[in-house]
């Protein structure tokens, strides 16, 4: 019984965790810790809106990297034309990668399964290859950011605890936000969706709309993470979006569990935190670390979240 | 002068092809009996450029070299498969995503421990060197026509076995109804197996084959890997005969795209804004191609019926 009160109370200990990590770093290497821990809560923003459609909608895209290059470039091509408001760039890198999904998503749409997750590689790769050859905005090299971030004319995000909770209650919110949208009706039909197609269309609902509209809204929260991810690393460029990324965030979803959201910031956090730390230990530290996908993907059904619950003995 | 360096060029694209379509076949007939998505097959490929330095410097001859890292690949496929692809079979693709990707950084990473991170180089062997003239003032180097030549030969091969024999038809029974055939009676594991062990084979061939032409470097397999999803895909996942067809097209269409996007836009647009333009276009050019035929045929070219 207690572990199963664990298992359900894991959401809540880790954004305990991360709620308190700034006070606990100051007692270490704090800058390094937060960046660290700050990546870890981009990746599962970007993590969290991939379960969205792979999770509850069955709808695996290999290209969703895009989305994360495009919310960073957002800031990147605003900050070098000197647009320095965040809100501007935000309203800009949401729109601009939930423009790219509508697009995109009509036409994956058409494909199912293996189809599906091929011509979503196919536009992330055009997307990738459009920003490597934009030689104005620094095409293969990148984009550094100097200009200073401001909110209506006073610099934010200069010191690095107002940034790591501003990440903090993005990842908070965006947790909340898919949970209220998995839990609603279209969350259902969703679901619906990705078990019988044809049923739902029987009893009335086209699937096409509600994945596309899925799509889209999982394109522009990726774009959220963009724009963190330009703003914490103060750099944009196309390594953000290649397809190793998007296969990286895959990994981070079914490694955590899919379809359970927390099951994807655990996913995040256990892949960069894991990889950091055996880095540390060895260089060859993919021996470890490929071995260990293989056995979670033999042994823990379900991912690390399934492996807990079943530690909790609920089945 | 133009007309010969489209020449080369077609050549080329059609080597490249062909390197293709050993990683495609395999990986499509993996994909198409078992339902199985192999990530790790591109490092299967890498593996047998591996081998066949190995083996060559052991001997002092390609040739050899290649015999022996033929096995070597068999083998190194038949271990994978019985430790752990076969466990996840009739599992998630999503889980296979993961064991393979698990794979790919476990093997990127011993080949580099084993053989360093440093390119090898394998040379071309004696008897094979050199260029050839094709037509009266054009050369093409011999070896880059073996491997053509070669590629066609195992084209023709496979067609043979998979169309005319019985372990070919039980293949091409495994690609449409897996379940039917298994409940026929066919040992279906051992039928995986061989699937299995000759694709891992193949690709291991197509590496063996492009090391004297290209350097042996750990992560040689990535791009080739996303390229043969690419082929299959177009193809029609189970379709060797689309796998074929594909994978010449992915080639010239990507050698020919790389080399003459920029002259043909330069044609309608000003040198400069060709040139930008081209060098982004022509690396899109196979994802343009895979988004267009999968938007008007959702299941590929050669779809395997169900």
């Amino acid at each position: 019984m207690r572990g199963s009160v664990a298992v359900r109370a894991l959401p809540y200990l880790l954004f305990v965790f991360f709620a308190i990590t700034p006070a606990l770093a100051q007692f270490g290497a704090e800058g390094y810790i937060l960046s660290l821990v700050m990546r870890v809560m981009i990746f599962a923003i970007a993590a969290m809106s991939l379960d969205l459609i792979l999770g509850y909608g069955a709808m695996v895209s290999f290209g969703h990297a895009a989305f994360l290059g495009i919310g960073a470039y957002g800031v990147g091509i605003l900050m070098s034309h000197a647009v320095t408001n965040v809100l501007a760039q935000l309203v800009a890198a949401v729109a601009a990668s939930a423009l790219f999904a509508l697009v995109t998503g009509a036409l994956c749409l058409r494909t199912k399964g293996v189809y599906f997750i091929m011509i979503t590689l196919a536009f992330g790769q055009m997307a990738f290859f459009f920003f490597v050859s934009l030689g104005v905005y620094g095409g293969d090299d990148g984009l550094t950011l100097r200009a200073t971030p401001t909110l209506f004319g006073t610099p934010v995000f200069e010191n690095t605890r107002v940034l790591y909770y501003v990440i903090f209650a993005a990842m908070l919110g965006v947790y909340l936000l898919l949970r209220a949208i998995v839990a609603s009706r279209f969350g259902r039909v969703l679901r619906g969706a990705r078990e019988n197609p044809v049923r739902m269309q029987a009893i009335g609902f086209d699937p096409y709309r509600f994945q596309l509209a899925a799509y889209v809204i999982a394109g522009a929260i990726c774009g959220v993470g963009g724009f963190l991810l330009a703003h914490q690393t103060e750099f944009v460029s196309p390594a953000f979006m290649t397809w190793q990324r998007s296969g990286e965030l895959i990994v981070m979803v079914v490694l955590g569990g899919m379809g359970s959201l927390h099951g994807a910031i655990l996913g995040a956090a256990a892949f960069i935190i894991l990889e950091e730390v055996l880095a540390r230990i060895t260089e060859d530290w993919k021996l470890i670390f490929g071995p260990f996908l293989v056995l979670v993907a033999l042994f823990a059904r379900g991912g690390l979240v399934g492996f807990l619950r079943r530690l909790g003995g609920r089945r | 002068m133009y007309a010969t360096l489209i020449l080369v060029q077609t050549l080329n694209g059609l080597q490249l092809g062909i390197i293709l379509f050993l990683i495609a076949a395999g990986l499509t007939l993996v994909f198409g009996v078992m339902d199985f998505i192999n990530l790790a097959h591109g490092v299967q490929y890498m593996l047998g450029a591996y081998f066949a330095y190995e083996f060559t410097t052991l001997t002092g001859s390609f040739t050899l070299g290649l015999l022996m890292a033929l096995p070597a690949a068999l083998l190194a496929g038949l271990v994978l498969e019985a430790f752990i692809f076969r466990h996840l079979y009739d599992r998630d693709h999503l889980e296979q995503v993961l064991a393979t990707f698990g794979v790919i950084l476990f093997l990127n990473q011993g080949v580099k421990v084993v053989w360093g991170a440093s390119p090898l180089f394998v040379p071309v062997p004696d008897w094979l060197q050199g260029s050839i003239e094709i037509l009266p003032g054009f050369f093409y180097p011999i070896y880059r026509l073996a491997i053509i030549a070669a590629g066609l030969g195992v084209a023709a091969l496979l067609y043979f076995l998979v169309n005319h024999t019985r372990a070919g038809m039980l293949v091409r029974a495994g690609a449409s109804n897996a379940t039917m055939v298994a409940a026929l009676g066919v040992d279906i594991r051992f039928l995986f197996m061989i699937v299995f062990g000759f694709g891992a084979m193949l690709a291991g061939f197509a590496g063996a084959m492009v090391a004297p032409i290209l350097s042996v470097e750990p992560g040689m397999g990535d791009n080739l890997l996303i390229l043969a999803f690419v082929v299959i895909v177009i193809g029609g996942i189970g379709s060797i005969r689309g796998a074929f067809i594909a994978a010449l097209l992915i080639g010239l269409v990507d050698t020919l795209g790389r080399g003459f996007s920029t002259d043909l836009l330069r044609l309608v647009m000003d040198p400069s804004a060709a040139s930008q333009t081209g060098r982004a276009i022509a690396p899109m050019l196979t994802y343009i191609l895979m988004a267009l035929v999968l938007v008007f045929r959702p299941s590929g070219l050669f779809p395997v019926k169900k």
